[in-house]
């Protein structure tokens, strides 16, 4: 039996698990955490897709030129991914801060869109 | 009946997601097995400019012009960050008279920092200037040289992180390294090379001065993402230790 399909499996479960946190999700900071955990499983991915059996990092320091290595185009997007995830984080965190600051709450249940909230204002 | 809205939505789509996706997934070459072509056209590309290290060719090389776009993604997410916890600080400077949190820092605490900063220093610059020839490259060591900063903050104090803030010598680097950038890809097209394409003798590889422009390449893009890294959590560190006075005492 082979488990060719493991490292995909993993990926989808992943990616799922943290889609779950996100739909459950009581507290903010825990909401940008799960989606940097769903953005993680494309990573996983992208990086499974990359390697090749018995192959190692591409990096040709101290490896002959012929010598089999993981697909590097696969790792450099990997690479983009986490330096634009690194970015959206700091950015959502920000604003969770903002959002905590200005609302006095931070669980995604309790915050209404500023509408309803002038609207009842006007109403009460 | 609204508040379980989102849950049932979510487990509808998770249940729909994960049949379709796991039949796609499994529709796909086994891991290990998936063929290469732009992986091979790369390396062989690699070679041709004397790059040892695939990726950081890829990165700088291959797709610079993509890497430019995610330097400024970076720059833009950076600004925004620090303009959105400005604010928060200018509020709280007006609603009470406060300062910068408590300073009882741990000796072990402070004895680690001072150990660990030169070794930090060094191995963060070793990664930025061997980018071309093994792991690692400007975005890697510029977060590695970021934490150097921070261990300063931990060994010293952060009014040391303050003057150097407020300096403006962060700034400074940080547009700096997003012009650098620029400044190298502008460069070959006054070279007659393209617009960042290699413009310098791409050397012998495996050597230190290898890979023509890419540890240039390199350098600029780490003291932006070391300058981003170090402003984004000095802002969030100035709300986590910014408290009205009277709750301090």
């Amino acid at each position: 039996m082979t488990l060719d399909w493991l490292p995909y499996a993993v990926a989808g479960w992943v990616f799922l698990a943290g889609c779950y946190g996100l739909v459950t999700s009581r507290h903010l900071v825990h909401t940008v955490v799960c989606l940097s955990i769903v953005q993680s499983s494309t990573y996983l991915l992208l990086l499974a897709i990359g390697w090749t059996r018995g192959g190692t990092a591409p990096v040709y320091a101290d490896i002959g030129r012929h010598r089999k290595v993981a697909d590097p185009v696969v790792q450099a997007m990997t690479l983009t991914d986490i330096v634009v995830g690194a970015a959206v984080t700091a950015l959502l965190l920000a604003l969770t801060v903002q959002v905590a600051k200005r609302r006095g709450s931070v669980d995604p249940r309790e915050l209404r869109s500023l509408e309803e909230e002038s609207r009842e204002e006007r109403a009460g | 009946m609204r508040r379980q809205l989102p849950l049932v939505l979510g487990v509808l789509g998770g249940a729909a997601l994960a049949v379709t996706g796991f039949r796609a997934l499994a529709a796909l070459p086994g891991a290990g097995h998936v063929p290469h072509p732009y992986g091979e056209r790369a390396v062989a590309d690699a070679f041709h400019h004397d790059t040892a290290n695939a990726v950081v060719a890829v990165t700088l090389d291959q797709r610079g012009f993509d890497t430019l776009g995610e330097e400024l993604i970076l720059l833009a997410a950076a600004i925004g960050t620090v303009l959105l916890l400005r604010r928060l600080t200018a509020e709280a400077e007006e609603d009470a008279p406060h300062e910068y949190g408590p300073g009882e820092i741990f000796e072990g605490v402070r004895l680690v920092g001072y150990v660990l900063l030169p070794v930090t220093l060094l191995v963060g610059g070793y990664v930025v200037l061997h980018g071309h020839l093994s792991p690692g490259g400007g975005f890697q060591g510029g977060t590695v040289l970021a934490s150097a900063l921070y261990l300063a903050y931990l060994a010293a104090d952060h009014r040391t992180l303050e003057r150097l803030r407020t300096a403006g010598l962060l700034d400074t680097a940080e547009g700096l390294g997003a012009f650098g950038y620029v400044a190298i890809g502008l460069a070959g097209l006054v070279a007659g090379s393209g617009f960042l394409a290699d413009w310098l003798p791409t050397g012998t590889v495996r050597d230190l001065r290898s890979s023509g422009t890419l540890p240039l390449l390199n350098v600029s893009i780490a003291v932006e993402v070391g300058a981003a890294f170090v402003l984004v959590v000095a802002k969030f560190l100035e709300q986590a230790i910014l408290v009205p006075r009277e709750e301090a005492s």
